[in-house]
């Protein structure tokens, strides 16, 4: 092993223990219950979406169209009546814009872009039951196609309603995505959508320039935006970042998510499989172990009593007393006791008439 | 009811057209129908689905319901073989057979729900997602089918006379017992613990840390109320293939089983309380989700709570009966409220999802095919009787 392969490995080792290497491609997943604070990849890829620049000329979705071959849009990307209402991701849209401001149609003042976050730590890769998500170290959370069995858990986790399926698709339909262009970001290149951007709404660097560069701006300007990096801390984090000049909930981004990571509210369930494995045996045989001490002392009881009947009313009382209670033995404690009572009458009546005689 | 039983249960022949068969088959053909128009349009052909609600009824239904009223099966043999209680073992073989049924048939139905279904093993066999809550419950779900099998298999192998394999399946039953209660915890909680990584799109009445041992408490008496409700139904119909112990165990099973779901019910009852206590959720209550929780707190668990505890007292098995129809019903409306109402309970109505009747079609499809394997199976296996050769011995 030479110093270079050495250091790599010391470094993977190093991510796997901070937590951050929990669901990142190719690095052995730590269990849901492992899971520690999240450090973020400062040096992986990040965008900054800044919603006072963006004109919502939907370049970027005929860019993300042509660059991920997806197919022809169903309104034109010139059409600005798409912008009367709200829409989401869906299998042939992995990006859009929608418009907030009361203004017409593509003609407003406030828009903003919706596209996979890439979390820190993805709630579709933690909720993954075979692994098609990862998130990798420069930051794409991407998707393998061909282990999917299409459950669908991703989009039921997602807490930006950002996975779609095709649903229109007989047998092999697949969850679709934004990618982050992850082929171009193997390049080092910006994704398609920053490429195309005619007005510069998107700035491309690392996760640190980002928020760096987010910060200046809002330092710089603070009458324009309002005092928060949305995907700074949201669920974890975030490797697509934003900037408003308006609330976010304005702009239909949540600020009620939480900055917990997604993996961080299902470790602690996840966390008592072991203990139901390893004490559930202890208590069930335990269990059983007293019923089964409970039946004996109950026969040892009830032999005790018929020998000594047998001494007291003589040998042909307790031999039928005996008998009555083998028969009775299938039965419950009061059948018991109410055979012994018939036996005894049986026995007095007998005596009794005897004595007559 | 009569008291007389059929000394020969297991001479028993029913004929094939009768009003069940018809009716079945009419479902089966409906459902083969509706298998062709999911395979050949996928899942917007015969499903309401779409992006926000990627889980339907087939989820809610199927899998969330279908699993907890098969909880039957580790409750009844639990009762029986590691708790001791002997007198409920006439229970005990349709209870498993039940439970085998329902978990073989959330199986059968999740092939229709993925996307592609010939994967269906692949968490289990080629890649494990191990932080994902699902994987814990398709890996004790597919654990747990195989013991409920293995429980279920002396019954086929005494009518086929396979004597030795079937004395070494007997001999095993304490250890498949205590197996099958261990995974039925987890995956029963499980089912739960799906909805935990989703806390903002959950309805605060619902959502709790503690939804997983909400669902494996109420799994509890789902599995008990529906032991009842079943064999109201098997007395019904197959009264003539039960043998005298089995016949004269059943009260003791009605009223025995009535009394503890009554007890756990009183538990569940108040930690749910305590979860809004906890979540200090009292202003939601106030509300029309509220309303439909207090509704199912109330009218579902403490109302039938009472009920058992009444027939118990008065020897009531006609009440403990309606009872236990009422609660397998509170489970549905339960189930339903955690993943249909509860989720996304933020979206307009207009964006909400309401089942396709295509897709409840597929449901009923399911549960006939199930109802149709049951009656194949009790009318030719020892389930309501003992075979004179293995009496008592098991």
């Amino acid at each position: 092993m030479n110093r270079r392969k050495f250091l790599g490995a010391i470094g993977a080792a190093g991510l796997t223990i901070t937590g951050a290497g929990k669901v990142l491609a190719g690095e052995k997943p730590v269990m849901g219950a492992a899971v520690k604070d999240v450090e973020g990849l400062p040096d992986s890829y990040a965008v900054l979406f800044d919603s006072n620049i963006c004109i919502g000329c939907r370049q970027c979705e005929m860019g993300c169209q042509q660059e991920n071959q997806l197919p022809e849009p169903d309104v034109d990307f010139h059409d600005p009546r798409i912008f009367e209402q709200t829409r989401r991701t869906d299998w042939k849209t992995y990006t859009l814009i929608n418009q907030y401001d009361d203004e017409a149609p593509g003609v407003g003042w406030l828009y903003r872009k919706t596209q996979c976050m890439h979390c820190l730590e993805p709630a579709c890769a933690h909720s993954c039951f075979v692994k098609a998500f990862s998130k990798r170290q420069d930051g794409a959370v991407v998707y393998d196609r061909k282990v999917c069995v299409g459950c669908r858990y991703c989009m039921m986790a997602c807490p930006f309603n950002i996975p779609a399926y095709e649903y229109h698709i007989a047998l092999d339909p697949l969850v679709t995505k934004c990618t982050f262009c992850e082929h171009r970001l193997l390049d080092g290149r910006e994704p398609a959508c920053v490429e195309v951007c005619p007005v510069r709404a998107m700035e491309f660097g690392t996760r640190t320039e980002m928020l760096n560069l987010a910060r200046r701006r809002i330092l710089d300007n603070p009458d324009m935006y309002v005092d928060h990096i949305y995907g700074e801390h949201e669920m974890g984090g975030t490797n697509w970042l934003y900037l408003s000049p308006v609330p976010f909930p304005e702009i239909g981004m949540r600020m009620d998510l939480g900055t917990t990571p997604a993996g961080n509210y299902t470790s602690g369930a996840l966390g008592g499989v072991p203990i139901i494995t390893a004490f559930w045996p202890v208590l069930l045989v335990g269990a059983y172990a007293i019923a089964r001490r409970k039946d004996k002392i109950a026969r040892e009881e009830r032999d005790q009593y018929v020998s000594r009947m047998i001494a007291q009313a003589g040998p042909e009382v307790g031999r039928k007393l005996a008998e009555r209670l083998s028969k009775a033995q299938e039965l419950d404690q009061a059948a018991i006791e109410e055979e012994v009572r018939k036996a005894l009458a049986e026995a007095a009546a007998k005596t009794e008439s005897e004595e007559a005689h | 009811m009569t008291n007389q039983h059929n000394e020969h249960p297991w001479e028993v022949k029913s004929p094939w057209i009768t009003p069940f068969n018809v009716v079945a088959a009419l479902i089966v053909l409906v459902g083969i129908y509706l298998t062709y128009l999911r395979f050949t349009g996928g899942l917007a052909a015969v499903t309401n689905l779409d992006d926000n609600y990627p889980w339907g009824i087939w989820i809610s239904f199927d899998l969330l319901c279908g699993v907890a009223l098969a909880a039957g099966g580790y409750t009844t043999a639990a009762a029986c073989y590691v708790f001791g209680i002997k007198k409920y073992h006439a229970a005990v073989r349709p209870a498993v057979l039940t439970a085998f049924l329902g978990y073989a048939l959330v199986v059968f139905a999740l092939h229709y729900d993925v996307g592609q279904p010939w994967r269906l093993a692949y968490p289990i066999f080629v890649q494990q997602g191990t932080t994902s809550v699902l994987f814990e419950v398709g890996l004790c779900v597919f654990l747990y089918v195989t013991v409920l099998f293995l429980e279920f298999l002396p019954a086929p192998l005494e009518r086929l006379g396979i004597k030795r394999v079937r004395n070494i399946m007997i001999k095993l039953t304490l250890v498949l017992t205590v197996f099958g209660v261990i995974l039925s915890t987890m995956h029963q909680s499980s089912l739960g613990a799906l909805y935990l990584i989703l806390p903002s799109k959950m309805h605060p009445l619902w959502y709790s840390t503690h939804l997983p041992i909400y669902f494996f408490v109420s799994s509890m008496f789902a599995g008990l109320s529906m032991v009842i409700f079943e064999s109201t139904l098997s007395h019904r119909w197959y009264h003539n293939r039960m043998d005298k112990s089995h016949l004269e165990g059943t009260p003791h099973v009605t009223f025995g089983f009535a009394k503890a779901a009554a007890w756990i019910m009183a538990g569940y009852f108040f930690i749910k309380f305590f979860g809004v206590v906890l979540n200090n959720n009292w202003a939601y209550l106030n509300t029309f989700y509220g309303m439909i929780f207090s509704i199912e707190m109330l009218g579902f668990v403490a109302l039938p709570a009472f009920l058992y505890i009444k027939g118990v007292k008065t020897r009531n098995i006609k009440l403990i009966r309606w009872t236990a129809v009422l609660t397998v019903f509170g489970i549905i409306f339960n189930r339903f409220n955690v993943s249909l109402v509860a989720y996304n309970y933020h979206l307009p109505s207009e964006m909400k999802y309401f089942p396709a009747l295509a897709e409840i079609g597929v449901t009923i499809f399911v549960i006939t095919i199930g109802l149709i394997v049951f009656k194949f199976i009790a009318t030719r296996t020892p389930i309501f009787y003992e075979l004179p050769e293995y009496k008592g011995s098991h």
